[in-house]
């Protein structure tokens, strides 16, 4: 009994005389880090919680009538297809407008591009997915039916061509100008604070700008470069309006590869967003199970991402 | 030293002549006139802010990168103005290397690609067996080989700073310059790797002709052949250069009281 109460007042003694500021700073700051797990930790229970009866089902029950297993893999291959496509075509292009921005661009015209890409990111997401259907949908025919003729061998590229241009591939580049202004806005910031020792460096050796930028400020923006990827990854992936309205024809759970034709499946989250006001019992169970799954895609993509910065931490300068 | 150094091979010579340094509409240096010894050391000294690293970064074309800055004149090196309209400042950085105050390694590169970064340039990609040999070669001269051949893998930042500041000079030579451009390099080091870095300096000239802009007046005196001193007039003034003269006239009998003044260290 004594000997508890020595330690508690051994331990508790420096705490009594830290600053009011740094207990009420480090208290919020555990406070909120504890409230963050709790919350993640409430959506997995809950989600869990509301899935067990479609994961416990028998197969015939779920939409499809062929399992759940069958009934979420096309929507998570959807889901991850369309989330690719979009970040694939965006990385290049917003680390290309970064780097203009930073080194090529006129002052001026550098402020006026960064207010335009900031602009983008305003947009809500439903005006993209009109945009889609209405403007690059038909706009996309001829690409589509050029990839069609030259490299439809491909499964990705495999014929008939969908007659409205709703497709995956359609889906996948609006996503891309929707994720392009977050990853543009987070190199950017990064790529400025590249160290002018480091510049001068490279430009002492004798290198040309491009060169400058391929030794000192892609290097310091690499974790900068990944970290801005995967958020926008996390955000094509649970992106819901505007690949709903594009990819809503079809709703088929068959497993399609297709990238061009009409047949492709919605991801899951359009798929949850089209169907959820109309379903009812173990099919909404079902839904909530798709949910999990992205969910796990999600935290998946970020975890791979900390592992990818962390791994070459000691060559940053940050160890 | 090492057989690196026991070759000599003859440097360039740099003459300046009329220069002008100006920041947009600020004059820094005004009218330089001085011609800079191939094979020697040549020390620049003044007080603070009367254009030393100015005038040291016009030397290979650094100071047009800060905007709006420009200079009026001609640095003639071997023979060619390196202002002259048709001269790229990228043959003339490779021609003249530099090496910063503050040591600046890469820090995502290790050590061995710190040392190989100038050779990976574009227009003079080498071979992976020539690169480690320069790498090699180029540490060698740095003297600092025997103490990171075990670990060329290693990020150059797990260095101390005096070893930092040694690769950063294997780094400048081993694009195999003309000219070294020295700015303080051992204001952020302590005594024994000040010394181990004048000795390279002393191992250098072999090969390179040296200019070293340093706030140590014992430096200079040990350190080089020649010491050019530059001056303000008044504060707002653009810095002059005041007289230059091989290393021991300029400490023992200047010509000039203000150059006597400062040497002496009763000034700035
Ligand atoms: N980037 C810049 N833009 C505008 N003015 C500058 C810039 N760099 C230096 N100057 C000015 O040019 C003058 C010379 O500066 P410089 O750095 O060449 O001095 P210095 O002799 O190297 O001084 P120190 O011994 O302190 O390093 C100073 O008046 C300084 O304020
Ligand atoms: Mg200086």
């Amino acid at each position: 009994m004594s000997t508890t109460t020595d330690t508690t007042a051994a331990v508790s003694h420096p705490r009594g005389r830290q600053r009011l500021g740094d207990r009420i700073f480090s208290g919020g700051a555990t406070a909120a880090g504890i409230t963050i797990l709790v919350l993640l930790a409430g959506v997995a229970t809950f989600l869990l919680i509301e899935a067990w009866p479609a994961i416990t089902a028998p197969a015939e029950d779920i939409p499809g009538g062929e399992g759940l297993f069958r009934f979420i893999l096309p929507l998570a291959f959807a889901t991850v297809v369309s989330a690719l496509i979009g970040l694939v075509v965006a990385v290049p292009f917003a680390i290309a407008i970064a780097l203009f921005i930073t080194h090529y661009a006129p002052r001026r015209l550098a402020q006026s591009m960064g207010y335009l890409i900031d602009l983008l990111a305003a947009v809500p997401s439903i005006v993209y997915g009109l945009w889609g259907v209405s403007v690059l949908a038909p706009a996309s025919l001829g690409v589509l039916q050029w990839l069609e003729g030259n490299v439809g061998f491909l499964p990705f590229f495999e014929g008939p061509v969908s007659s409205t241009g709703r497709t995956m591939l359609v889906a996948g580049v609006v996503l891309a100008v929707m994720i392009l202004p977050i990853i543009t806005a987070i190199t950017r910031e990064v790529f400025l604070q590249t160290p002018k020792a480091h510049k001068e460096a490279a430009y002492a050796l004798g290198a040309t700008r491009w060169e400058m930028i391929r030794m000192a400020v892609l290097p310091f923006g690499r974790s900068a470069m990944i970290s801005g990827s995967m958020l926008g990854l996390g955000r094509a992936l649970g992106e819901t309006m505007a690949v709903t309205i594009i990819l809503s024809a079809s709703g088929a759970s068959i497993f399609n590869l297709g990238l061009i034709s009409s047949a492709s499946n919605p991801t899951i989250a359009a798929n949850i967003a089209l169907d959820f006001p109309e379903l009812s019992g173990i099919s909404v169970n079902a839904l909530i199970a798709s949910g999990l799954v992205l969910f796990a895609i999600t935290l998946a993509v970020n975890m791979a991402a900390r592992v990818v910065i962390n791994r070459r931490r000691e060559f940053t300068g940050a160890a | 030293m090492t057989t690196a150094t026991a070759s000599a091979t003859e440097a360039k010579r740099v003459e300046v002549s009329d220069l002008d340094i100006y920041y947009g509409s600020f004059h820094a240096v005004k009218s330089v006139t001085m011609t800079i010894q191939p094979n020697k050391v040549t020390a620049i000294i003044g007080s603070s802010g009367c254009g030393k690293s100015t005038f040291l970064r016009s030397l290979n074309r650094m100071h047009e990168l800060v905007e709006g800055a420009r200079v009026e004149g001609s640095v003639i090196l071997d023979g060619q103005d390196i202002y002259a309209a048709d001269v790229d400042s990228v043959m003339v950085r490779r021609q003249v290397g530099m090496v910063f105050q503050n040591p600046n390694p890469f820090p995502t590169m290790s050590i061995g690609d710190n040392v190989a970064a100038g050779l990976r340039l574009n227009s003079r990609k080498a071979k992976k067996d020539e690169l480690d040999e320069i790498v090699e070669r180029s540490l060698r001269g740095a003297n600092l080989w025997e103490e990171v051949k075990e670990r060329l893998d290693r990020p150059g930042s797990s260095l101390s700073g005096g070893q930092q500041q040694r690769l950063c000079i294997a780094r400048a030579i081993a694009v195999q310059p003309e000219v070294l451009l020295m700015d303080e390099p051992c204001s952020a080091l302590d005594p024994v790797a000040t010394l181990a870095i004048e000795d390279l300096i002393g191992d250098l000239k072999n090969n390179y002709t040296i200019v070293i802009v340093t706030h140590n007046m014992q430096q200079a005196a040990r350190a080089s052949d020649f010491t050019a001193f530059f001056n303000l007039e008044n504060s707002g003034d653009p810095g002059q250069l005041v007289e230059l003269d091989r290393t021991d006239t300029i400490f023992s009998n200047p010509e000039n009281k203000a150059t006597e003044d400062y040497v002496s260290g009763r000034f700035g």
